[in-house]
């Protein structure tokens, strides 16, 4: 078997390969569908991920799991992305601070539901926030900005005027030492001037505990009770630190009201009914929004660090399937053209650069379903261009090959000499042009240019892949394609484009 | 064989006719909007939006007031698409995320938005700063690179650095070009630089430089095989032999380039057109500025450099 048999047979397998991890979600047996409508248990019947999971020994367990997956941009899927910076001056917290208050970020995005939410630090002090497919973008993004101060608050004594505290904005010791830990102008007037001081002492009131000592909060549907139907209440529960403080508390004041404060706040005042020390129930007649929302602001505490919005970008979902579909379309019809227009000028050559353009296209879908590459436009953008200068080396090498049998070299030294002296000029021109993918990339990281990124990589995977293409696939594919019609060549030099 | 490399005048003078034209609207810019090319939200700050109304109701003038009242009175509205279609782009400046809510409930008033076709943008003006300090420092490091890339590429021949100088040359017209016909293009159609124009330069530049060095290639392997031959023979000789591999290469990468301004998506045109005039100009000046440029050189008919130190080189070329 000659070296040319034995590279197509493991092009013709690394094909295949390609072409599976290429191929659609459906394809192999994902289903989407299904896999979007279930939830929690259901879905470990379903088969969701395109990833290849083989189990060696049947024990139930993936011994080799290789991912697969093609994640798109929110240019292309909608959604909405944020570049918070903090608002005071990166000397005065630690990376750690940043780091924590990403995870609160992150906490509050995955609150909304967001699960594909991914949040970022970046630099010292800033931190990116992508939400691809969220549903209201305001929410989203007075939900991240909030520098919510959460307070479990003394009522004691005051039952009779819970009623009209409730909503009203108060002044706790809490709000007051934190006031002291801020450095004030002079003109600038104080807000907590404004609020209501304890009724009897004319005092602060005393706040026993914040939203730092809680471990977890959800809203969740009480047991039928007597008079009344099943009520909305939040469950939570209280950090072991913090478990001495408010249990004590709890203790001494059953049956006195304790108001759970936000920013000032008086969100509602219960009775303490009991000892809470690892945790309790929060009830007071709310809707099932106004639990969700509590129990969400309980969860979310306070940030460590105020963050501004240094930039937004938002795409409805529409525009971004009309992005890909737009992009499909276009690729589909270039790649027509080019394949028809290598075909018709160059033959029997042309067909065969075809065939490795086939390749190219399958092993770049692949690089990006296994690296992975996420795909923006101006990364499907990049691959197009790639796709379009890919048959540049074939056009290098053919045209090659045409001098030397015009030059009067016979057919197996004019393809020989076609591939080995093109080489030179393929791999000097790609890595040119690969050299400036990098220096783009690098522009890219500036987070005000990163679209950019993606085009500079998929460019360059494309670049790098076409040396290989252009190259050793095309080559396999001709002299075969040489070798079993040699005397139909023999006898018709046309079939070279010669 | 047309002698390209004889009619070398003609051909710089066609360049000059095309790229002193450009730098002149780029004066007249600047003269007249201060800037030779009118910068996009990427480098200035501020926010761009693009919205499709359910329904009649918005109108420009409607549009205006709403910015207007939020103090944004620098605001630039264009209607995109058919009448019916109600969509409009609006470029304001920067607003904090309680200002751009109101702004967008109070859209919303003039005729509901639909929200799965809206697209928006916010920079603030650090954030322009940023990207047009990296912008500054890519220019930069591309141009080192690609200097240091050609210099390396042809260490082995004589007068490495005449090619590089050359092929440097040719990157400089296209981009000139390129230049010219983006501030043309911001005057007439108010198109502006963004992070992917300066994309579109880049590539462009690596494109040239790939153009060039085929037909360098091409040279470097013909003067020893064609010994006795004058210079300006073999480099004539090196433009024919690689010319239907430039025009085949420029048609496909073309092809696909038309497919997507035809087909493709309304957001990346701005850059193919721009990457497609650029590459036009690569091949361009690859064949008809970077090689006659070198036959000059070799010539000593360039100003400034001197005459003698191009015989002595050049006797080993020609040996």
């Amino acid at each position: 078997m000659s070296s040319h048999a034995r590279w197509l047979i493991g092009i013709v397998i690394l094909s295949a390969f390609c072409l599976w991890v290429a191929s659609p979600p459906e394809f192999k047996g994902v289903q989407t569908e299904a896999c979007a409508a279930a939830s929690g248990d259901s879905l470990a019947n379903l088969k969701c991920s395109e990833n290849l999971e083989i189990d060696v020994n049947g024990d139930g367990a993936y011994e080799f799991v290789l991912n697969i997956t093609q994640s798109l941009g929110l240019d292309l899927v909608g959604g909405l992305r944020v570049l918070l910076q903090a608002e005071i001056a990166a000397d005065n917290f630690t990376p750690e601070d940043l780091g924590e208050t990403a995870n609160n970020v992150s906490r509050r995005v995955n609150a909304l539901g967001l699960t594909e939410a991914t949040v970022q630090v970046q630099g010292r002090d800033r931190i990116l926030v992508e939400l691809p497919g969220v549903r209201d973008p305001e929410q989203a993004i007075a939900t991240i900005q909030q520098t919510a101060l959460l307070e479990f608050v003394d009522f004691g004594g005051l039952a009779n005027q819970v009623r009209s505290l409730v909503g009203a904005e108060i002044v706790t010791s809490e709000q007051v030492a934190l006031r002291q830990n801020v450095a004030q102008t002079e003109e600038e007037e104080d807000p907590l001037a404004q609020r209501r001081a304890h009724p009897v002492s004319g005092l602060p009131f005393r706040t026993v505990m914040t939203g730092a000592g809680l471990q977890a909060a959800s809203a969740v549907l009480s047991p039928p009770q007597g008079t009344g139907g099943p009520e909305w209440m939040i469950n939570f529960e209280i950090k072991e630190e913090y478990q001495g403080i408010f249990g004590g508390f709890t203790r001494e004041r059953i049956g006195e009201p304790m108001a759970i404060v936000l920013d000032g706040e008086v969100l509602s005042a219960p009775i303490i009914q009991a000892e809470l020390a690892s945790g309790g129930v929060i009830t007071g007649q709310f809707t099932e929004a106004e639990a969700n929302t509590l129990a969400l602001q309980l969860r979310s505490g306070a940030l460590p660090i105020p963050l501004r919005i240094e930039s937004t970008h938002e795409v409805g979902a529409t525009l971004g399937q009309e992005s890909v579909r737009l992009s499909v379309q276009a690729g589909v019809i270039g790649v027509i053209v080019v394949l028809a227009f290598m075909l018709i000028y160059y033959r029997l050559p042309g067909f065969a650069a075809d065939l490795a353009l086939i390749v190219f296209i399958l092993l770049n879908i692949a690089v990006f379903k296994l690296l992975p590459v996420t795909l923006t436009l101006p990364a499907i953008t990049g691959f197009l261009i790639s796709i379009g200068t890919a048959v540049d080396g074939n056009i290098l090498i053919f045209e090659r090959i045409k001098e030397e049998l015009r030059a009067g070299l016979p057919l197996d030294a004019a393809l020989r000499a076609g591939f080995d002296r093109a080489w030179t000029s393929i791999r000097d021109s790609n890595l040119s042009t690969i050299i400036i993918c990098g220096v783009l990339f690098m522009f890219g990281q500036t987070p005000g240019a990163s679209i950019v990124a993606g085009f500079a990589v998929t460019l360059a995977i494309g670049l790098a892949l076409n040396l290989f293409t252009a190259v050793i696939v095309t080559r396999s594919f001709l002299y075969v394609i040489v070798s079993v019609f040699r005397n139909t060549i023999a006898q018709n030099r046309a079939l070279l484009g010669a | 064989m047309f002698n390209i490399v004889q009619k070398r005048r003609w051909f710089f003078l066609l360049s000059a006719l095309v790229i002193l034209p450009g730098l002149a609207i780029m004066i007249f810019s600047t003269l007249t909007t201060g800037a030779p090319f009118r910068l996009s939200i990427d480098f200035l700050g501020g926010s761009i939006y693009e919205l499709k109304f359910d329904g009649a109701g918005a109108a420009e003038d409607e549009l205006r007031q709403v910015f207007t009242s939020f103090g944004d009175d620098n605001v630039i509205i264009q209607q995109i698409g058919q009448p019916g279609d109600y969509r409009w782009s609006v470029r304001a400046g920067f607003h904090d995320a309680g200002a751009t809510n109101q702004i967008l409930a109070s859209l919303n008033d003039l005729a509901p938005v639909d929200r799965n076709s809206f697209r928006a943008e916010t920079v603030s003006a650090t954030i322009g700063q940023e990207v047009t300090r990296s912008a500054l420092a890519a220019v930069a490091v591309g141009a080192l690179v690609i200097t240091g890339f050609i210099v390396i590429a042809f260490r082995q021949v004589p007068n490495a650095i005449r090619y590089g100088i050359c092929a440097i040359a040719a990157m400089i017209h296209d981009i000139l070009l390129v230049m010219g016909v983006m501030s043309l293009f911001g005057l007439l159609l108010g198109w502006e630089i963004d992070a992917l124009f300066l994309t579109a330069v880049l590539t462009v530049v690596g494109f040239s430089v790939q153009d060039s060095i085929v037909v360098f290639d091409r040279i470097r392997e013909n003067i020893p095989k064609h010994l006795g031959e004058p210079y300006e023979t073999i480099v004539n000789r090196s433009i024919w032999e690689t010319i239907h591999r430039s025009l085949a290469t420029q048609l496909n990468a073309f092809f696909i380039m038309i497919a997507i301004l035809l087909f493709g998506g309304e957001t990346v045109k701005q850059f193919i057109a721009i990457l497609f005039i650029g590459l036009l100009s690569g091949t361009y000046s690859s064949i008809f500025t970077a090689v006659p440029l070198l036959v000059a050189w070799e010539k000593g008919e360039l100003p400034f450099i001197g005459k003698r130190d191009v015989i002595e080189e050049a006797a080993p070329a020609a040996a």
